[in-house]
């Protein structure tokens, strides 16, 4: 559903920010994406979310090819995307509810459809307590939550979260990862970008895409075995994780 | 009428930016206006002095009624002509003794009028300048019945060039008030919109079409300008009130200039917004 094919990214004054990146997430799949900061993550996300075109290479989307895509379909395709940014971007004059309900209307929901699906989706992030709240009388992870509920709106065929839980304590951030799996467990692929080893720790089971200097140095998923000059040297952080070479 | 009803609620949430746009779209047209005053009244005041050329052609005693209401008829018909007066012997030796006070002494006493009978040529609004007068003169002279045909050359041709003059001046600074007018608005309405970049970010990031994002922008920009073209229209109608009654009578602006002045500001407000809004909008795309 998403594929990166030898997907290489420059930036005009930092240069290469992601070199020849291959690999495939599939419906409803649960991703760790993660690597050290600078390692390419984000990039990675906004390759997926179209924020960013390939130098070289191809993204796919479902339907939606890097190579091909009108600038007149982007929106089409950000409705299947949902981005949970790392600093929320939620509108500070709106309450909780009425964040939501933006990302309805603005792609031109019914409008008697709005409101009960906001309330299913605060109610779905544990947040109906809080519909009328503004983003300022909200802790962190509330407002992540928000923010989740926004980016499900549309209902995405796969959700996009940049460091999710950077935030939030332990507590906070478990929950956060929890509602991330009951959302995966309803059919939502998630690719959740993090450095946060702990969480890695905890979820063994997860597919992990590790990325080192622009390169995907390792895929759990896959049989490759991991490039020598990755598993040398410094361990990674799925050697740290794992405590030892991948099979 | 979605976009007009988010375009209202936008204003009234932020009235310091509402307030900043309409008040430099109406400052803008505001200098429109007292331009548009200035050009107006001189304009016409040079058309009323134009008013004053006419073609004198004087009639030889000879002609007959029948030739004269001929040669009436057929300069009448000429398309440069407005209107054709007849002016006699009687009424021409009438007129001098009114206007020159030594030549009444004169009047009673002459046996043979001197005077020449005359047709007096008024030609119509547009048709005033030396070339038309100089053609609608010769081809009157070429009339058997006329002995001669006068017109101040020099006063057309001094008229003429004033209002050159006046119509190139009119146009430059025109242009270059209406220039400024322009970028002041772009200038007030893109910090307006820059100013609301996150929302438009975000709408962007969740899916909205950028026409989904421009309409209510662009309903914004026309509300602001219409009020500030009205605002114009006051402030102009107060200076104008101050003029007349203070320094001198002064005629105020033909309805068509009104409803171009806060259309104009409209349009203006509108099309600011639309390019603020791209501009935006071009740095999320990278695609
Ligand atoms: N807009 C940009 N313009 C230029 N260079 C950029 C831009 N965004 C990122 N980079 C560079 O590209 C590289 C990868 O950045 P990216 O943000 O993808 O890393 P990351 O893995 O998300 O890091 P972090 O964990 O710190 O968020 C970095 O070297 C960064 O400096
Ligand atoms: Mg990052």
């Amino acid at each position: 559903m998403i594929r990166f094919r030898n997907v290489t990214k420059h930036y005009p004054r930092s240069g290469t920010a992601l070199a020849d990146a291959s690999f495939h997430v599939r419906k409803a799949e649960f991703v760790f994406l993660t690597g050290p900061s600078g390692a390419g993550k984000t990039t990675v996300l906004r390759l997926v979310h179209m924020e960013l075109a390939p130098t070289e290479g191809e993204v796919i989307i479902s339907r939606f090819s890097s190579t091909r895509i009108r600038r007149r379909e982007i929106p089409q395709l950000r409705r299947r995307v949902g981005f949970v940014f790392q600093d929320f971007r939620l509108l500070e004059r709106f309450t909780a509810a009425e964040n939501i309900a933006f990302a309805l209307q603005v792609t031109g929901a019914n409008r008697s459809a709005i409101r009960p699906k906001v309330m299913r989706l605060l109610d779905h992030v544990g947040l109906a307590s809080r519909a009328s709240a503004f983003p300022a009388e909200l802790s962190g992870g509330e407002r992540q939550r928000v923010a989740i509920a926004r980016a499900l709106a549309t209902d995405p065929l796969v959700l996009l979260a940049d460091e999710p839980t950077g935030n939030l304590d332990e507590r906070a951030s478990l929950g956060v990862f929890e509602l991330f799996k009951q959302l995966n467990a309803l059919g939502t692929a998630v690719i959740l970008a993090t450095h946060d080893t702990t969480l890695l720790r905890r979820h063994p089971e997860t597919r992990v895409l590790e990325l080192e200097d622009g390169r995907l140095v390792y895929d759990s998923r896959s049989d490759v075995p991991k490039p020598p000059h990755a598993s040398s040297g410094d361990s990674s952080i799925f050697e740290l994780v794992r405590g030892g070479p991948a099979p | 009428m979605r976009p007009f009803r988010e375009a209202l609620i936008s204003l009234v949430r932020r009235p310091m930016l509402a307030a900043l746009s309409v008040t430099a779209i109406s400052l803008s047209l505001f200098i429109l206006g007292l331009f548009g005053l200035t050009a107006h009244n001189i304009s016409r005041a040079l058309a009323a002095v134009e008013e004053k050329v006419e073609i004198v052609a004087y009639l030889r005693d000879e002609i007959d009624e029948a030739q004269l209401r001929l040669v009436r008829s057929e300069i009448g018909a000429f398309p440069e002509v407005e209107s054709v007066e007849y002016v006699s012997k009687t009424e021409a030796l009438y007129n001098a003794s009114r206007e020159l006070a030594e030549f009444s002494d004169v009047f009673p006493d002459v046996e043979v009028n001197p005077l020449p009978a005359s047709l007096e040529v008024r030609l119509l609004p547009g048709r005033r300048d030396p070339q038309s007068v100089g053609t609608v003169a010769v081809r009157m002279s070429g009339y058997d019945f006329i002995d001669d045909v006068r017109f101040g050359r020099d006063w057309v041709d001094r008229i003429h060039t004033l209002r050159r003059i006046a119509g190139g001046t009119a146009l430059i600074v025109g242009g270059s008030f209406a220039l400024v007018a322009m970028l002041l608005v772009g200038a007030t309405v893109r910090m307006s919109i820059h100013a609301r970049s996150t929302e438009i970010a975000i709408m962007e990031n969740v899916g909205a079409t950028a026409g989904f994002i421009q309409r209510p922008f662009l309903a914004e920009g026309l509300i602001s300008g219409l009020a500030g073209g009205a605002f114009a229209l006051a402030l102009t109608f107060g200076a104008y009130r101050l003029l007349d009654r203070a320094v001198m009578a002064v005629l105020w602006l033909p309805d068509l200039w009104i409803a171009a002045g806060i259309l104009g500001g409209g349009v203006l407000g509108m099309l600011s917004a639309g390019r603020s809004v791209r501009q935006e909008l071009k740095g999320l795309y990278a695609i």
